[in-house]
């Protein structure tokens, strides 16, 4: 029980927050200089069309009344208008977004897959050659711009040995479309298009390793310290004497326990995974959400942009707080006392 | 070293000892040097600017241009001496001003508890739901594009890393027992904050600004790639990867070296951080 007034705390939290985030984005786009108006329609247009616009936009209104339109209208669902394409911005949000969304799940499972098991192999030989090497690889994972990693990915997988697609989400002659999930991935298999799965597969690849390496480090880094801090523990030492079988104390008294600081972290890490998006997704011409924005921002239409920000933090809540969700499913502590460790 | 054997002389043996906090602390002063002598050390001082020589452009690196030469025809490694100005310079001051808003903010949170840790805190953790770049992209899209706008967007939202790792620590010792004897004493709540709590988040404050030089820059660079960082003609090393980026796999020095040279100079920041972090023994600094 302490479990759900735990989660009913913090979803009630998320939702501050994103009233927070949708103040800053509005101070962003309206208090500070810069008309978005002029913006829109470049510096060419006169200053009838431009007080058009304005009046359209609502930006001759009192500020308090110009942020309760764009909230009330957020929390509804509703973005506004692309200031370019006069398209509503949820339209052009949620056609791209699903591809970036699939990107993220991607890259977070395989950040697990190897990051878990390298931390580890790390915790298990510390201080040997295994550790230093894992412990080289975290750091430069950490250091390596993504856009160089997507840059290099893409030159060595795609131009020399010519074994990858290097742009896009599907091959041109592919007619698999994610209509169901939209990812594309889940898709073609509740379709059966087994083709279309591989064809999808070997596109998200290299766009997944570049986007991985910063995040597959940082959870070998915390799996190394928690498995380390773990196994250090008395009632390892007491399970040992018990004559508890090792699997057991090692999967369910070590590891289990020990799992829970890198998925704390992934909460964190998802702030730098979607920054990082917007650049990977760039090189490999992703059609996802960050490609959308970077095009907005160079445009200079605000409300896409705005938009885009808007989706990006609660992307962000969204995942801490099934984060907190699956925290409390590992960590019974987390469930019974109702409280983060 | 002289004979004694101070505090100091100890940490500076360990830290000798310590393989990558020796080679991350070489490369930082390798990029420092680099840096402040750019005008004196580099071999083409006047290709910072819009230079144009077409007859030398798209020259792969020889001892002539030791990265090969760019789409006008200017030296690379001249102008990544001078985009590593660029750099520091925009880590230097997003962190000059995250750094001691964040440690501020963190230490009053700490210690005085209540309401301003609950406004502080909660504040802080709105700010985290923004990922910086993204920040920085809606920022210069109202702005234009420039490095100062660029440093004003980061520093927007690195505090808030400093204020939560400053506010875990006061919190610990908040209630021990050197800060109840200042208060008894009836030191003052500046004299607390600044004299007695200050010095115990030193080396992590330490440990955090070395790593976070490295991140910094990696954030500049990314926004430069993208555009909307430093605006040419000024030599940025994300600027140049993103020019050269067109002329890949055939000229691959045009981007992959001013590429590395980001990569170098994160890494020595990183792993300078790395090694300070095990001599100062404070494990939790990320």
């Amino acid at each position: 029980m302490e479990f759900v007034y735990f989660l009913i705390r913090r979803a009630l939290w998320s939702v501050v927050v994103l009233i927070g985030l949708s103040m800053t984005i509005f101070v962003i786009a309206r208090v500070l200089p810069g008309d978005p108006a002029r913006m829109a329609l470049g510096p060419r247009a006169s200053q009838q069309q431009v007080n058009q616009l304005k009046a359209k936009m609502g930006l001759n209104l009192p500020l308090v009344e110009q942020y309760e339109r764009f909230a009330v209208g957020a929390a509804h669902g509703d973005l506004g208008l692309s200031l370019l394409s006069q398209r509503p911005v949820n339209d052009d949000i949620a056609a791209t977004f699903a591809a970036t969304l699939e990107l993220v799940l991607v890259t977070i499972v395989f950040a697990f897959a190897v990051g878990v098991p390298l931390g580890v192999l790390a915790a298990a030989n510390k201080d040997s050659w295994i550790d230093n090497l894992v412990r080289l690889g975290t750091i430069f994972g950490a250091v390596t711009p993504s856009f160089l990693l997507a840059l290099m990915l893409q030159v060595l997988a795609g131009y020399v040995l010519h074994a990858l697609p290097t742009t896009g989400r599907t091959s041109p002659d592919s007619a698999a479309v994610a209509d169901i999930t939209g990812l594309l991935l889940v898709d073609t298999l509740m379709k059966g298009n087994f083709a279309g799965f591989v064809d999808a597969f070997k596109h998200i690849l290299l766009p997944m390793i570049a986007l991985s390496a910063a995040t597959t480090g940082q959870i070998a880094r915390i799996t190394r310290a928690s498995v380390i801090d773990v196994a250090r523990q008395d009632y390892i030492e007491a399970a040992r004497a018990f004559g508890i079988p090792s699997f057991v104390r090692v999967f369910k008294y070590t590891l289990r326990p020990a799992f829970v600081p890198p998925l704390t972290i992934l909460g964190l890490e998802f702030a730098s995974l979607i920054g990082n998006a917007f650049v990977v997704e760039l090189v490999f011409s992703w059609p996802g959400m960050a490609s959308y924005g970077v095009r907005a921002i160079l445009q200079k239409d605000l409300n896409a942009v705005m938009g885009v920000v808007m989706i990006s933090g609660l992307f962000f809540v969204i995942a801490n707080f099934l984060i907190d969700v699956a925290v409390g499913f590992v960590d019974p502590r987390v469930r019974i006392s109702g409280q983060r460790a | 070293m002289s004979a004694a054997i101070t505090p100091g002389g100890r940490r500076w043996r360990r830290f000798r000892r310590n393989p990558t906090a020796v080679i991350g602390l070489a490369i930082v002063l390798v990029v420092l040097f680099a840096a402040a002598f750019a005008p004196w050390i580099s071999p083409y001082p006047s290709h910072v600017g819009a230079v144009v020589n077409f007859r030398a452009r798209h020259q792969p690196p020889s001892l002539h241009y030791l990265f090969g030469t760019d789409n006008v025809g200017r030296d690379i490694f001249s102008r990544v001496l001078f985009g590593y100005r660029i750099s520091l310079l925009l880590a230097g001051a997003v962190l000059g001003v995250a750094v001691p808003v964040g440690v501020a903010l963190g230490l009053i949170a700490g210690y005085f508890g209540g309401w301003v840790e609950t406004i502080i805190m909660r504040v802080n953790d709105i700010s985290l739901a923004i990922p910086p770049l993204v920040m920085a992209l809606a920022v210069t899209t109202v702005l234009t594009p420039s490095l100062l706008h660029s440093m004003l967007a980061i520093a927007a939202l690195w505090w808030t890393w400093h204020t939560r790792l400053i506010y875990s620590i006061t919190r610990t010792l908040r209630h021990q027992e050197f800060i109840e004897a200042a208060e008894t004493l009836g030191a003052s709540k500046l004299h607390i904050l600044f004299r007695e709590l200050l010095p115990n988040c030193a080396s992590a404050i330490l440990v955090k600004v070395s790593l976070d030089f490295g991140f910094v820059i990696l954030v500049g660079a990314a926004l430069s790639y993208l555009g909307l960082g430093v605006q040419p003609p000024t030599p940025d090393l994300g600027t140049m990867v993103a020019a050269g980026a067109d002329f890949l796999p055939e000229r691959w020095w045009e981007a992959l070296l001013p590429g590395a040279a980001i990569l170098f100079v994160a890494l020595g920041f990183n792993l300078l951080g790395d090694g300070l972090r095990d001599l100062f023994d404070v494990e939790s600094v990320r």
